[in-house]
């Protein structure tokens, strides 16, 4: 074996990042406090690279490297873009909010550049092994950024909670691998599917490592009933983190279910299929009637959360290129709307005031006009209303599930969303119709509003125009999974 | 002779776990800690991976758990507080343990698991298992290999950024400003009405003169 026969170069995106941020966090101890625009600035830079070398290493058919560890297909290629944007615009969002709340610091900048690349790790691996490296790379990041606050009760006790739940869902996906590799006698995504289609390996050990994989899956999405841990967190982690959680990991959680139920599992999917039915029912119908109940705007979107991965399961267990392509437009779409809105929460917020309560945003239409016009799309796209991008995403997901035949989790996946369009649009009621109770002021540079106003617009243009992007990404699942 | 060595070690290894949770005294609990990552080695060595299992005892027993020895002497943690709870969700959790565990041994031991006992390859006199743990991890395993050192880096930069707190009243020197003083920032020069000439010769105490002195420098 030699050098070039681990085909290195195709994983230069993630090689990059990785040294970046290394060479970032050494940067960072020379850049006093009151310079640390030069580690935000350093930071979007290695961003901006990192997606140029994604744009400029896109080929449609997939490339394997390190000993078959690695792939570039276009799935993990596109799904790395849309990381890679999710978390500029966290750092782009987060810039005064974590300033005012003493967190503005280099390792804020270290551990998300980390968790994305966890996440790009995720998206990429086709072993096993690998699979969970990249995911202990993200979560491990992820529990540090919620603690990161640590004067904060809130922000500790969470970082608590998804450090405990998270470590059992990693327990319990790490027992159904050696399940699998027990099986199968491999820990290659491509060499499990193979082996279990040609009829191969264990089927009674695979299925019994298949239900600890889809429990700990779920555990990692957040859907019922494993979501325990989504409220929590979302609620008490700083708003900044809440956005790098319910961003751009959705994708890293989309990339990784395909290499694990739609490559490696895939001669099971009649099995999973059942189990998704369960989880995707139950996720739609807690977190959207809960969400109805909460006061907060944190823990709504967590709710709202719950209800769209049900959404993302839906398209998944079709099982089929068009399920999958749904299922990642819905991912990709979802990680633009979740940004524009925590990106919206942390604009109201200023030094010593969350904006976290529901009743914190009456009257946000008449203050300001435009920001609120901006919270009405995001709003709208995240209840499906037509127009919008979110409305697309729900389409493309139903259509699959019809085609299917499933005429009855279409209708009860409808109906759930006509519930959930209910919190929504009390959001633009209150903003809208009601008196304010509190003086509403933005904080945030001029350069954060205008990237959040495009990325509201962004939701409004990909609804007028959605077959592009659909067309790509279905491309994309067509190209990248028979190998 | 295995099978039998592998049911001792087993037997100690289930009983020492089993202590580590019901052991009154933490120091107890971490010394039998000690013990079921030693049983975990024999086990690993009677599958002839000879490597992993000295490094486990080094890592673990030898580094590890001498590190944790000590913090569970130095803290003062009240664990009987701790445990409140223990004894009152042990019977629940013994439910839930033993359906579980029933659960798994009737999947597992029906027929269509086909789960049998495989012997171990031989391996050639000169084999030599640290060299091909070294091979494999340079090669097939390059990329895991990597990320889990930048998983390690990560919890390091973790483990700082979550615990580093420069303390209020921690004095120390900086050597800069130090260099950059000026007389004006030491030194103050009050003027002192000179006093009248006594009339009498009446000393003044030694205290205040001192008092004085400290004063004007």
């Amino acid at each position: 074996m030699t050098w070039t026969s681990l085909n290195a170069g195709i994983a230069l995106p993630e090689i990059f990042l990785l040294c970046a941020t290394c060479a970032l966090l050494l940067i960072d101890l020379f850049v006093s406090d009151a310079r640390r625009g030069v580690t935000h600035a350093l930071a979007l830079v290695t961003l901006a690279i990192t997606g140029v070398l994604l744009w400029c290493g896109y080929s449609p058919a997939p490339e394997l490297a390190f000993s078959a560890m690695f792939v570039a297909d276009p799935i993990a290629t596109l799904a790395k873009g849309g990381m890679v944007l999710g978390v500029a615009l966290v750092l782009i969002y987060g810039r005064s909010y974590a300033a005012d709340r003493g967190i503005y610091k280099g390792e804020l900048y270290s551990l998300t550049l980390f968790s994305l690349s966890g996440m790009m790790v995720m998206a990429s691996a086709v072993n096993l092994l690998t699979l969970y490296v990249g995911l202990e790379l993200l979560s491990l990041s992820l529990y540090a950024l919620v603690a990161l606050q640590r004067d904060s009760v809130n922000a500790t006790e969470s970082a608590m909670k998804y450090f405990v739940l998270g470590a059992l869902a990693s327990g319990m996906l790490l027992y159904g691998m050696s399940m699998i590799y027990g099986a199968t006698g491999s820990l290659n995504v491509y060499e499990i599917g193979h082996r279990l289609l040609v009829g191969e390996g264990n089927r009674l050990l695979a299925v019994f490592g298949l239900v600890f994989i889809v429990t700990g899956i779920a555990f990692k999405l957040g859907a019922v009933p494993f979501h325990m841990w989504v409220p929590d967190v979302y609620h008490g982690a700083p708003t900044v983190i809440t956005q790098l959680i319910g961003s751009a990991p959705k994708l890293a959680a989309f990339a990784f279910i395909i290499r694990l139920l739609a490559q490696a599992l895939e001669g099971f999917a009649p099995d999973w299929r059942g189990m998704l039915i369960v989880l995707a029912v139950l996720s739609l119908a807690i977190g959207n009637l809960s969400a109805i109940a909460q006061s907060n705007i944190k823990r709504m979107f967590a709710y709202s959360t719950i209800s769209h991965m049900g959404f993302l399961l839906l398209g998944i267990l079709v099982a089929n290129p068009v399920g999958y392509s749904a299922s990642f437009f819905y991912a990709f779409t979802y990680v633009l709307t979740a940004a524009a809105g925590f990106g919206l929460v942390m604009l109201l917020a200023r030094n010593g005031f969350e904006a976290d309560q529901l009743d914190d945003y009456k009257g946000l239409a008449r203050k300001h006009p435009w920001f609120g016009f901006m919270m009405l799309m995001v709003m709208f796209s995240m209840a499906g209303i037509p127009v919008f991008v979110g409305f697309f995403a729900k389409l493309a997901v139903l259509k699959a599930v019809v085609n299917l035949g499933m005429v009855w989790l279409a209708v009860f996946a409808v109906m759930m969303s006509l519930i959930g369009a209910f919190y929504y649009l009390r959001v633009v009621k209150l903003m809208y119709f009601d008196e304010p109770v509190n003086d509403i002021t933005l904080s945030g540079g001029l350069g954060a509003k205008i990237v959040l106003s495009l990325n509201c617009l962004a939701l409004l243009v990909m609804g007028l125009f959605p077959n592009y992007l659909l067309s790509m990404l279905n491309d994309a699942v067509v190209f990248s999974l028979p190998l | 002779m295995t099978e039998v060595l592998f049911y001792v070690f087993s037997a100690v290894l289930l009983f020492a776990g089993l202590m580590v949770i019901t052991a009154k005294n933490p120091v107890h609990a971490a010394l039998y800690l000690v013990l079921s990552f030693f049983t975990g080695a024999m086990l690993w060595m009677l599958m002839q991976a000879e490597f992993l299992a000295v490094s486990l005892v080094v890592v673990y027993v030898g580094a590890v758990m001498v590190l944790f020895l000590f913090v569970v002497m130095m803290l003062d943690i009240n664990f009987e507080e701790l445990r409140k709870g223990f004894w009152k969700f042990v019977p629940l959790a013994t439910v839930v343990a033993a359906i579980m565990a029933v659960e798994m041994v009737l999947i597992l031991t029906h027929p269509a698991a086909q789960l049998k006992g495989v012997t171990l390859m031989e391996r050639a006199p000169e084999y030599n298992n640290v060299r091909d743990l070294g091979v494999q991890i340079y090669t097939t395993y390059f990329l895991p290999f990597q990320l889990a050192a930048f998983v390690l880096l990560v919890g390091m930069i973790a483990a700082i950024a979550l615990t580093l707190r420069k303390r209020k009243n921690t004095k120390f020197q900086k050597p800069g400003e130090q260099v950059k003083v000026k007389r004006n920032d030491r030194l103050r020069i009050v003027k002192v009405d000179s006093e009248p000439k006594p009339t009498f010769e009446a000393p003044k105490p030694a205290a205040e003169g001192q008092g004085e002195g400290a004063k004007g420098e």
